[in-house]
């Protein structure tokens, strides 16, 4: 059972770290939800504001942590250019895509769209971790129109996070990044 | 412990948060959409070579998100501002990046 290298850090980036960040993100929705179904009498939440704080500043780092892997790790291979007389384009994913008028449009609007939306995830957490880390749960009810636009802002997120990693999943199927060296999980001995 | 609503924070820094986040993910949009209709652009957007104009593309934006944060904050933040419109206006902001970053409507424009 073997790896490449460049398929082992799409991994990484794609199935450990967008989609922890895709799960975050469905907890913190359901928790936002809950906060914001209960009524104005209900009993005060502060108690356990420390730990959606931790929470939500840990999402931001999910988020960032994965935009930055895709743009700055993965990104690179993907795009390569492959030298002139190239018949195997197996190693140069958008080559091998664009090479084709079957496959050409899971670039031009796929990655396209992919490598664009995904940023808006981590921008727009970042704002809502730092609100609710500087206002906490009595600063949020104490300005009611917070706790919607907070919960507006997350479910953003959680989409434009939700179609890089369907299109990032889709992409590895038409194309795969791989190359570079063999990571051997299984030798046959 | 009681606690008394005059500690509460003026909302001027949310508001600020909220509205930056909002501007920078438009200013992605529309300068990832400018970057592939002008080809200058495109090339100024090369910040780091191996992952071409996207480098650009996202720096500048965060830029200018981080920059307008900062500057709203600054001025906002001892204030209680009209939350509800500044909140409207940014999470319109943030729809319309997520549909322009749509390359079949980027074309469309």
């Amino acid at each position: 059972m073997e790896l490449t290298a460049r398929g082992f850090w799409t991994m990484v980036h794609g199935m450990g770290f967008g989609a922890l960040y895709l799960l975050a993100c469905s907890g913190a929705i359901v928790e936002l939800w809950r906060r914001a179904s209960s009524s104005e009498s209900a009993p005060d939440q502060t108690a356990d504001d420390a730990f959606l704080r931790t929470y939500v500043i840990a999402m931001a780092v999910l988020a960032w942590i994965t935009v930055l892997t895709g743009a700055y790790v993965i990104y690179p291979w993907y795009r390569a250019v492959a030298p002139a007389n190239t018949l195997d384009l197996s190693g140069f994913p958008q080559r091998l895509l664009m090479s084709s008028p079957t496959t050409t449009q899971w670039h031009s609007i796929g990655m396209e769209w992919k490598e664009h939306v995904a940023w808006l995830a981590p921008i727009s957490i970042t704002m809502a971790a730092v609100v609710f880390y500087k206002y906490g749960e009595r600063g949020i009810r104490a300005h009611p129109p917070l706790r919607k636009t907070l919960m507006g802002f997350v479910l953003v997120s959680f989409v434009s996070a939700a179609i890089a990693g369907m299109f990032g999943a889709m992409l590895s199927k038409k194309a795969p990044v791989e190359g570079g060296a063999t990571l051997h999980i299984v030798s046959d001995k | 412990m009681t606690s008394n609503s005059d500690d509460v924070l003026p909302n001027g820094s949310a508001a600020a948060a909220i509205l930056a986040a909002g501007i920078g993910a438009f200013a992605l949009a529309v300068i990832a959409d400018a970057a592939d209709r002008i080809v200058s652009l495109q090339h100024a957007m090369i910040f780091y070579r191996p992952t071409g104009p996207l480098s650009g593309v996202t720096t500048s934006a965060i830029v200018i998100w981080l920059l307008t944060w900062f500057v709203l904050d600054r001025t906002w933040k001892q204030r209680t501002v009209a939350l509800r419109p500044i909140s409207v206006t940014a999470f319109v902001l943030l729809v319309l990046s997520v549909l322009l970053t749509f390359p079949p409507l980027a074309d469309l424009l």
